[in-house]
């Protein structure tokens, strides 16, 4: 997907408009409108239910929209005309149950999707897996198998293999809610990482001090709305919708 | 993907296997011509209470089969779990010949093995039919993976129960009675009703043997209405068509009770 | 072979009575030794047929088209509710009566022999399980697991070869072994239709000696190996494919 003519890097790179999403009659997204800018980290928190999970895979195409617009760096994702292959080299997406392919090595999980989907030249693909398994501190389990791994080092290669596709945007799925608590700092420390690099990140998450600490603006979801948005200072410390106070004061 | 599971579907197969039945008599009709003799379909219709007699006697013989090797491997199974090795090591043996041989061999085994009277304490003698012969060969099979079947479901049944029990001063065999048994039962029962499906489709195989049973007075009667070709496939069709409306149905019931013990509890 | 163990049951069928004339007598050796083979040959046809019809079968039932998953539905119920007997008799004596014959040159032969109509009748048995397995290990790969391969842009097809297929043996091959091994026993009903496999050609050598008990002990023997066999190449394959740390 080469970004749309009228694009340019200081418009958002990510942008929802009035998007409505229904699961037979039950309607999961009420018009939710959000943009990202380039380099920016986000974090969507809110009760479980709320739709963040959904909301987050519209944006890479994985979850159809029922109405309205999901743009990314300017290209309509729910177009029938898109060319789905361009789209999900640009966004990345990791899981909760990180979701590695349990028939392939560590290596080969993450060399995988380069090397078939994009062709590219072996040897250059397996330096950058190597590379990004050491950066996310994977350094000597290439050649593991995923099962072999604890949770935390599974999520770690999960990145490392959305990170191969070299993608503009990566969402995060409740990416430590199935971690063991041990395990859940080390991936928020390469998430971490991934922000300071200047990786636009948009994350959905429970870790409510991560969220603070990482982002540069918070939006809360309560039953398929966006209740409240801000940096999150202002979002934690001062909230102003009775929702988010009620929230906040549960899981604080 | 579970929306194209085969169970949904229940109605259609047998339509389509009645369907094709019709296209295949019609097809054997239409090979008649116009000739004098009576068509292939008239002379199946007139042959069908012979055929559906030796029915009777395939229906006998799985019941009885059942019978036997529901006692017997209940009993094997029991055996290959006790913790003697003179008792376990033979009802292993035993169970592992039956469950790797065709039934075809157990058939002819039988068959051939048993002498075709015996003589009783008291000087008579008394001739095994056939058919009875067969029962027993159809039986061994079943007995050995009914065996096996008790085998696992015993296997299957947490440690705290067999504690729980002993705790309670229950012996061995009251536990297996009264604890073990009744939760293994439930489990069973799919494979057991499996089992008996598939027991009652080999039944013609003792036609083999000479016993007159469906398939055996199937190609009786094709015999004696003059082995004409165009008989071979409505006969045939028809002899499936028995056995499919019988079968059937107990197929989707065990289909459904396996389906209700995965889902439920 | 047979020279060095002949002698043995000569003296062992003059000595006790015990008449294993396949290892003394060289035509019932030969016709042994046959048997084995066209057994092997045939189990082998069966197995490549059976699994042939899986998994076109399986595909089949994934169709968009309803008349073909209805098809691929009665053709399951049909062959796993009728008895298989009766299918091969239909098979080999129903269809067999209305194939064209082959011209030999002065005589003509079926087109399609009984070891053929074996092949095919209890191959599509076969399949008709086979179906059912490979079923139910494509739908034991988790809809996750193939959602990640779509979001890293895999295409359909590439995630079918590459994540589903892969998965997918190695989930039914437990289920696939009873299957082969039943398969092997089933290819016994071809004594019916008079292929000359190892059940069909002891029974020759027993009538000819009458030595039945020897002979079925043979058969016996037979069966309890070629299924050892099968259940120990299917086990090394499972271990061969099994995933470290999965499943455990």
């Amino acid at each position: 997907m080469t970004p749309s003519e009228n694009w340019t890097p200081d418009q958002p790179i990510v942008a929802l408009r009035d998007v409505h999403k229904s699961f037979g009659t039950f309607e999961v997204l009420k018009g939710i409108d959000l943009t990202v800018m380039k380099g920016e980290v986000v974090c969507i928190i809110g009760p479980s239910g709320s739709g963040k999970s959904t909301l987050i895979r519209t944006i890479n195409g994985l979850t159809p929209v029922t109405r309205g617009s999901v743009q990314v760096e300017g290209q309509e994702v729910h177009d029938g005309n898109l060319d789905k292959l361009a789209l999900r080299r640009k966004v990345g997406i990791v899981f909760q149950q990180y979701n590695l392919f349990p028939h392939r090595t560590v290596l080969q999980n993450v060399m995988m999707a380069p090397l078939l989907v994009l062709r590219e030249n072996r040897k250059e693909v397996e330096a950058r897996a190597r590379e990004l398994l050491a950066k996310v501190q994977l350094h000597g389990k290439e050649n593991a198998y995923p099962a072999e791994l604890s949770g935390g080092q599974q999520q770690r290669v999960a990145i490392a293999r959305s990170l191969c596709m070299r993608p503009d945007v990566m969402l995060f799925d409740e990416v430590t809610a199935a971690l063991d608590p041990e395990t859940v700092g080390e991936v928020l420390l390469t998430i971490k990482q991934l922000a300071a690099d200047g990786m636009t990140c948009i994350l959905v998450t429970h870790e409510m001090g991560f969220a603070r600490e990482i982002s540069d603006r918070v939006y809360f979801t309560d039953a398929g709305r966006i209740c409240e948005s801000g940096p999150p200072a202002s979002l934690f410390d001062n909230p102003q919708d009775p929702r988010t106070q009620e929230f906040l004061s549960k899981v604080l | 993907m579970t929306a194209y599971s085969v169970t949904r579907l229940t109605w259609r197969a047998p339509a389509l296997a009645a369907g094709l039945c019709v296209a295949a008599t019609a097809a054997a009709m239409a090979q008649q011509g116009g000739e004098a003799r009576p068509s292939a379909v008239a002379t199946l219709v007139i042959w069908m209470p012979f055929i559906l007699e030796g029915f009777v006697l395939n229906l006998v013989m799985s019941v009885l089969a059942m019978a036997i090797a529901t006692v017997t491997g209940v009993i094997l199974g029991f055996m290959q779990i006790s913790p003697s090795r003179i008792v376990r090591v033979p009802a292993k043996l035993i169970t592992h010949l039956f469950r790797n041989s065709p039934w075809l061999v157990i058939l002819f085994a039988i068959m051939f093995l048993i002498p075709f009277q015996i003589r009783l304490p008291g000087g008579d003698t008394v001739m095994i039919p056939d058919w009875v012969k067969a029962t027993i060969g159809f039986a061994l099979p079943v007995m050995a993976n009914i065996s096996e079947i008790l085998r696992g479901a015993v296997a299957s049944i947490p440690s705290g129960q067999w504690e729980s029990a002993e705790s309670l001063a229950f012996t061995r065999i009251q536990t297996l009675r009264y604890v073990i048994l009744p939760q293994c039962i439930r489990r069973m029962m799919p494979p057991w009703m499996n089992w008996y499906a598939l027991l009652t489709l080999m039944t013609p195989m003792a036609a083999i043997l000479g016993v007159n049973e469906a398939l055996g007075n199937t190609q009786a009667a094709m015999e004696a209405a003059g082995a004409r070709p165009e008989l071979l496939i409505p006969f045939y069709l028809f002899l499936m068509t028995i056995f499919f409306v019988f079968i059937y149905p107990i197929s989707l019931y065990t289909r459904r009770l396996e389906r209700r013990f995965a889902t439920g509890s | 072979m047979l020279d060095l163990i002949a002698p043995y049951f000569e003296r062992l069928y003059d000595t006790t009575g015990l008449n294993f004339s396949p290892f003394y007598d060289s035509y019932d050796w030969s016709r042994l030794l046959e048997g084995m083979l066209v057994s092997v040959k045939l189990i082998a046809a069966i197995v490549a047929v059976s699994l042939v019809i899986g998994v076109i079968g399986a595909g089949a039932q994934t169709s968009r088209l309803r008349p073909v998953r209805w098809c691929v539905a009665a053709y399951i119920e049909i062959f796993r509710n009728t008895p298989p007997i009766v299918q091969l008799l239909f098979f080999y004596f129903g269809l067999g009566a209305i194939t064209p014959q082959v011209d030999m040159g002065g005589w003509y032969e079926p087109m399609i022999g009984s070891f053929g109509w074996a092949v095919i009748a209890i191959g599509i048995f076969g399949g008709s399980y086979n179906v059912e397995i490979f079923r139910s290990g494509v739908e034991a790969v988790p809809t996750a697991t193939t959602e990640a391969a779509e979001s890293l842009g895999f295409s359909n097809f590439k995630i079918f070869v590459y994540i589903t297929l892969p998965l997918a043996f190695r989930f039914c091959l437990p289920a696939l072994t009873n299957n082969i091994v039943s398969l092997a026993k089933t290819a016994s009903l071809a004594y019916v239709i008079a292929v000359p496999e190892i059940t069909y050609s002891l029974s020759g050598i027993w009538s000819d000696n009458v030595n039945v008990p020897e002979m079925m002990l043979l058969l016996f023997t037979y069966y309890i190996v070629l299924v050892a066999i099968i259940a120990k190449a299917m086990a090394l394959l499972e271990r061969k494919l099994a995933l470290p740390g999965y499943g455990q």
